[in-house]
Formats: structure tokens, C-alpha cells, sequence
């Protein structure tokens, strides 16, 4: 379709139902989209047959499949993911990558088919509630029963899932009012009165957080994702600098700041680094930036923190006090919040209090880093090939991780230099993430080296994605860590289950075979011998690779909180 | 801390679903719901949902937290029994007889305040509003002479601080525009 025709498109004019549909999604930008067809989103399907050049469809292997290459596409690039998919099946399938958007706020429009509107209720082929199924689950839902509603359905859904704290929007359209007659007048969605997506910042709750930052002696800063989210890297290491403040991060703050940066402490929580969870409890003021208090974060909240002043900068205002108390909250829009913040604070160097970070990273480095990194196992340890893909690559790559210990690792030990590049599922902890995850990142920043750490437990769950791969020519690297074990289960079992081994234990296939089925590039790596160039050679290459590495199979990730323990009782093993 | 009787007020845009979304707020937590009740208020097309829940202030905050999180939920305020003053209304359906007879039920029925809404020949149904203690008394006082049916509302309850939903509305409503 040429350009006048689009624009008439754009004006009003007749069209159905399922024409409005991707013309609302081109009007919002959107030029690919993850789905799978079936027969209630046929119709739309049909239309999206007309637009091909403008807004690409990539047939995943499993809805699973595209709501989480839609996360992964949206996280890695900051726009919103659009998935679609059929009624009943198709619509229950997503659930999983919804939870997932939800728990980690990253903006998704999810369009679902739905049966005829007559039919509603009547347990018809393929129907099911999904928008009862999913309000628990997503920011916002509608459903859609006449063409018409169409256009402002979906300019609201966009707005609602990018703006705020960011989260998935379904919308379900029946097959009638896909078929409807409409006249198309695309208008973007300004805004309502029963949602604030950025509350007004308080300056008055900016200076008290800045009298307590400048009386501080043991100032510490917990960043998460609220920094990615709101674009404000340069705005936190602003802050960060003019104080000299330590700052820690969480699994979803990851790549937030340079892993090099001189104020980087490390990782918060249950996997994390040494210093900054022992620290937390001597510090005395605590400045959260954009995070939630996890538990995986925090470990026992009755010993969290107690003997700090803390201070909370977040968007969501149900954040404020729902896990630690807080002395000042400022609830905002991080950028702004950090700008306005940074201007308040004296410039300061907490030279003797970096330095008390500094001392617990040697003793972390000489009983678990150095292990890690170096061993003296015949097998190679995870965090082994992390360090060489470190090592041979310029440290620009975006790592997607999926869950468990090699996700652990990954985060503890890949290096970044730039923002937006580390892309897993927190939250929700979504085995089967990663594989669809890398494709979506992939497809959003072609230009970046994607490379997915996946263990072989997750690898089968969405190895079906490998078709993606295949038909779409995604030049995403694969590493798989391959200890035939689900590994952080096994983990656990081994500490605190007498080693019964219940269930964890993987008899696998060959993942060479496989893999060589879908025309991917394949490398198998048994001996330590072979890792550098096996990594090197991955990253040298310009299409799709795997690289199945065998790990040690019994290793542990350390350091560790266990359940129930406070984050300064971290142990080193 | 201690649990204690809570009314929530909800206010939303009129919407299908919303419901839902509210009582998922509550059922995630396994909270049991006391009563609930739900009609429009004093703004056209703004529902107001007034709950009873028995919990402990902090959980109750972080409840309304949530709640108000909803996108399409206008506002939502918590306050105990002594900020607001409530109402229920319960419907007893007794046997006329046992009215006609003019023995102790009248007696008990003109004790309580209770009004007559209707007479059949079969049977009378009475009206009495009151807190729940007060509706329940005359419960219990007519149940020796048997109640066919009995019905009570979920409180509703008018709010004493004085911020008008209109005067919140118009607030909202302004950071829209700029």
C-alpha cells in the first residue's frame, strides 16, 4: 500500500473492524509484531496480509513464544511489545509472558480474537474468559465487541502500557467486530481522571531526602529497574558521583550503570555480592531508586536495614512503605526525581566507607570470585564462560538470561558498558524465558550482539523457538550451560534437603542433533581446552549459533542468603 | 498489630469488570470480604463500592494502595468505624399472623422502630435500618416466632472528613489538561 493510501487510511475512512486494527498499531509506530494465528484472529490475520511491508509478523512457535519475544523486544529497545493471538488456546497460552510483563513491568499490548459476540458465554469452540484469566495479571483489560470501540481501544491500551510504572495491556476483540464496519479515525489516547501515571513531584520531600543524604556518613545506594525505565542513566550517575555514593542494583537494575563505574558495588540479594548485602545493614541511610524491595532482595525483612534512614524514589506510590518502611518518600518519575534531587546534595567522596566495600569485595573475590572464575575442576564452571565471553567481546553485547543458577551467574559475572542490555525474567522467574526472550531483543536491536545464557532445563522449554530462528534467520548467539540438572533446584536439595535428589536430575537429548534440524550453527564444548575458541568463534559469527557448554554438574552459586536468613548472614559457602 | 473493623470507599469509572479487578485485590490476600454495596455517587458516571473488611492498619494500607493503582478506580479511602457514619438496611419476612395477634411481636416491632412494608394475608415484610448490631437485635428478637426470610444490605457509609469527591474529580481531571 503506498503512502497517500495510508494517509487516507489515517483520516477517516471505512474500513472493518480488522483493518482498523493494524492501522491503529501503525499509527502507534509499531512495525512488528509476535503472534500466532487460530481462528478467531483470522480475520486480522487477513488484514495484517495487506500490510506486510510496514508492520512485520513473526509466527513464533508457541504464543509462550511471542509474549516473551514481545518482552524481550520491548526491553531491549524501550518501545511497547505487541503480541497476538487466537481465542481460547492461544489467548491462555500467553498468560505465562504476561505474568511475566506484569511482575516486571514492561509494556506489552496483547491482542487476543475472541468468539462472535452472540456466542459469548456459551462455552463455545475456543472460548474462554480471558479477560477474567488475565485481570490479575495485566495493568489494564478491555474487551471489544463492536468495530468501532477499535481505535480508542487500542490508543488507550498503548498509553496505558508505556506510560507510569509499565505493564501489559490485553485487549480481546470478537470475531464480529473484527468483520464490522467502521469509520477509522485514529486519535491518540490523551490521558483520564482515574489514572496518574506521573505523580507530581514534591519538592518539599526532595529536600528533606537531601538533608539526610548530606548528614549521612554511611550513605548506600539500591537501584532497580525504575532507572531504566524512566531513561534516567546519565541523570543516576549524576547523583551517584556528586556524593560519592556506593550503589548497588538489582537483577532488574542490571546494566543501569557501567559494571566498571568506580560507585558500582555490585548485586543486591539472595546471589548477590558480598559487600552490599552485609552493608546493608550498617549503613545509615538507604536511598532505594526505582526498585520494590523484593524478598529475593531483602531476605528477612525484621533484620533488613533496621539501623538505616530510608529513602524511597518511585513512581508507584502502592510501592511506598509495602515491604520497608520509609522515612522520606519521593514518588515521581526517576529522571526528574534524580535531577531535582542531585541539585540538593553537597558533594562528598565517603572515602572511608567505599573503602569498607572495597575490603569485603577482596574477601568475596578470594573465596568465591576467584573459584568461579579460575577453577581448578576438570569441568568448566559457569561463571568460567561468562568471564571469557567478558574476556573476547567488546562487553556492549545484550545478555538475555532464563532462570536458575546460570542466570545467577550471568548476572553476577557478564560485564556491560551499556544500558538496556541485560534482559531476564526477575519477578516472575519464568523458566523458558530466555530462547524466545533473545529472539524479540534480537529482531528490536539487529544490530547488537544478543547472546542467550540458558541452562538446559529451561532451553527445553521453549526449545521450540528454534523454528523462529530458523524461519526468520535470527542471528541471535545461544549458549546453553549444560549440567544435566536443574541446577538451582538441585542446588537447594543438596543444602537444605539431605541431597535428595527429587526430580531434578535431566536425561537429555542431543542438543547438537537438534539444533543442526533447524540449520543453526552448532558447537559443543566438553573440554576447558576448547573454550576460547569455541567463544570466539561464536562471536564472530554473523548468523544464529549455539554453543552447548558442559559445566560441572554438582556446582553451587555462592554467595548465598537462605530463606529466611537477613541479607548481612550472606554466606561465602 | 491489632485487626480492626476498616470501611473502604472505591470510587471508579462505570465500567464492566471493575468489580472483578477490585475483589481481586482483597481475594489475593485472602481477605474475607464483611459486606459490600455499590451504586453511583453523588458524581454521574462515578461508581462509589463501599467494603467492610476486618484487618490490621498496615495491610488495610497497602489494600487501598492497590486498589487505587487500578486504572480505572478514581480514588479509594480507608477510615474506621468512628470517621464515618454508616448504615444498613435488613428486610424480615414474618408470618401476618404472628403480628395480628397483637401480643409481644408488635410490641417488639414498635420497640425497634421497625417499619411495615407490607401486608399480605400469608405474611409482613419489615424494614429496619440500623447499624448491624441494631438490625440484628431485632433478628434475634423476632426469631422466636419464626422469620421466613431475612435479608440485610452491605454498609454504606458517608465519610466525616470533609474533601468532596467533586473538589478530588476536578483535580484529577485538571492534570489531564496540562
Amino acid at each position: 500500500m503506498d503512502q497517500t493510501a495510508i494517509q487516507m487510511k489515517t483520516e477517516q475512512q471505512k474500513m472493518n473492524g480488522s483493518q482498523a486494527v493494524v492501522h491503529s498499531l501503525i499509527a502507534e509506530n509499531v512495525d512488528l509484531i509476535f503472534g500466532y494465528p487460530g481462528g478467531a484472529i483470522m480475520p486480522v490475520y487477513d488484514a495484517l496480509y495487506d500490510v506486510e511491508d510496514q508492520l512485520k509478523h513473526i509466527l513464533t512457535r508457541h504464543e509462550q513464544g511471542a509474549t516473551h519475544a514481545a518482552q524481550g523486544y520491548a526491553r531491549a529497545t524501550g518501545k511497547v511489545g505487541v503480541c497476538l493471538a487466537t481465542s481460547g488456546p492461544g489467548a491462555t497460552n500467553l498468560i505465562t509472558g504476561i505474568a511475566d510483563a506484569q511482575i516486571d513491568s514492561t509494556p506489552l499490548v496483547c491482542i487476543t480474537g475472541q468468539v462472535a459476540s452472540p456466542l459469548l458465554g456459551t462455552d463455545a469452540f475456543q472460548e474462554t474468559d480471558i479477560i477474567g484469566i488475565s485481570m490479575p495479571v495485566t495493568k489494564w483489560n478491555y474487551q471489544v465487541t463492536r468495530a468501532e470501540e477499535i481505535p480508542f481501544a487500542l490508543a488507550k491500551a498503548f498509553f496505558i502500557a508505556k506510560s507510569g510504572r509499565p505493564g501489559p495491556v490485553l485487549i480481546d476483540i470478537t470475531k464480529d467486530a473484527q468483520f464490522e464496519m467502521l469509520d477509522f479515525n485514529y486519535k491518540p489516547f490523551k490521558g483520564m481522571r482515574s489514572y496518574v501515571p506521573t505523580p507530581k513531584l514534591d519538592l518539599s520531600k526532595v529536600k528533606e531526602a537531601a538533608s539526610l543524604i548530606n548528614s549521612a556518613k554511611k550513605p548506600f545506594v539500591l537501584f532497580g529497574q525504575g532507572v531504566l525505565l524512566a531513561e534516567a542513566e546519565k541523570e543516576f550517575k549524576s547523583f551517584i558521583e556528586k556524593a560519592g555514593l556506593p550503589a548497588a542494583w538489582t537483577i532488574m537494575g542490571l546494566s543501569a550503570l557501567d559494571s566498571d563505574h568506580y560507585l558500582n558495588v555490585g548485586m543486591l540479594g539472595m546471589h548477590g555480592n558480598y559487600a552490599p548485602n552485609k552493608l546493608t545493614n550498617e549503613c545509615d541511610v538507604l536511598i532505594a531508586v526505582g526498585m520494590r524491595f523484593d524478598d529475593r532482595v531483602t531476605g528477612d525483612l525484621k533484620r533488613y536495614a533496621k539501623q538505616a534512614k530510608v529513602i524511597h524514589l518511585e513512581i508507584d506510590p502502592a510501592e511506598i512503605d509495602k515491604n520497608v518502611k520509609t522515612e522520606v518518600a519521593v514518588i515521581g518519575n526517576a529522571k526528574e526525581s534524580l535531577k531535582e534531587l542531585t541539585k540538593l546534595i553537597t558533594e562528598n567522596k565517603h572515602t572511608e566507607w567505599l573503602e569498607k566495600f572495597r575490603t569485603l569485595e577482596k574477601e568475596e573475590f578470594t573465596e568465591v570470585i576467584n573459584k568461579e572464575l579460575n577453577p581448578t575442576s576438570e569441568l568448566m564452571s559457569m561463571g568460567e564462560v561468562l568471564n571469557k565471553i567478558n574476556q573476547f567481546s567488546d562487553q556492549k553485547n545484550i545478555i538475555v538470561t532464563d532462570v536458575g543458577q546460570h542466570q545467577m551467574i550471568a548476572c553476577r559475572y557478564a560485564k556491560f558498558k551499556h544500558s538496556r542490555s541485560s534482559i531476564t525474567s526477575g519477578g516472575l522467574g519464568t523458566m523458558g524465558f530466555c530462547l524466545p526472550a533473545a529472539i524479540g531483543a534480537k529482531m528490536g536491536k539487529p544490530d547488537r550482539q544478543v547472546i542467550g545464557i540458558i541452562g538446559d532445563g529451561g532451553f527445553q522449554m521453549t526449545i521450540q523457538e528454534l523454528g523462529t530462528i530458523f524461519q526468520f534467520k535470527t542471528a541471535v548467539k545461544i549458549v546453553v550451560l549444560n549440567n544435566e540438572f536443574l541446577g538451582m533446584v538441585r542446588q537447594w536439595q543438596e543444602l537444605f534437603f539431605d541431597k535428595r535428589y527429587a526430580a531434578t536430575t535431566m536425561v537429555n537429548p542431543d542438543f547438537q542433533t537438534i539444533v543442526k534440524g533447524y540449520g543453526i550453527k552448532t558447537n559443543k564444548v566438553e573440554k576447558r581446552a576448547c573454550l576460547d575458541d569455541a567463544i570466539k568463534d561464536m562471536l564472530a559469527y554473523e548468523g544464529s549459533y549455539f554453543l552447548e557448554v558442559l559445566v560441572g554438574k554438582e556446582n553451587n552459586v555462592f554467595p548465598m542468603i537462605t530463606t529466611g536468613a537477613s541479607v548481612s548472614d550472606i554466606r561465602l559457602k | 498489630m491489632e485487626k480492626q473493623r476498616f470501611t473502604i470507599s472505591i470510587f471508579t469509572e462505570n465500567v464492566v469488570g471493575i468489580l472483578h479487578r477490585v475483589s481481586i485485590i482483597f481475594s489475593r490476600r485472602k481477605i474475607n470480604v464483611q459486606s459490600i454495596a455499590a451504586s453511583e455517587s453523588e458524581i454521574k458516571g462515578i461508581y462509589r463500592y463501599t467494603v467492610v473488611i476486618i484487618e490490621t492498619k498496615d495491610q488495610v494500607k497497602k489494600v487501598v494502595g492497590q486498589l487505587e493503582k487500578q486504572v480505572e478506580v478514581v480514588k479509594a479511602v480507608f477510615h474506621t468505624d468512628e470517621e464515618v457514619v454508616h448504615q444498613e438496611i435488613a428486610l424480615y419476612k414474618v408470618k401476618t399472623g404472628v403480628l395480628a395477634s397483637g401480643g409481644s411481636a408488635e410490641k417488639i416491632v414498635r420497640a425497634h422502630n421497625a417499619r411495615v412494608l407490607s401486608v399480605e394475608t400469608n405474611f409482613t415484610v419489615l424494614e429496619k435500618t440500623g447499624h448491624k448490631e441494631e438490625t440484628q437485635q431485632l433478628f434475634d428478637d423476632l426469631e422466636p416466632f419464626g422469620i421466613l426470610e431475612f435479608v440485610r444490605s452491605g454498609r454504606v457509609a458517608i465519610t466525616k472528613p470533609m474533601r468532596t469527591l467533586s473538589s478530588i474529580v476536578e483535580e484529577l481531571e485538571q492534570l489531564i489538561k496540562n
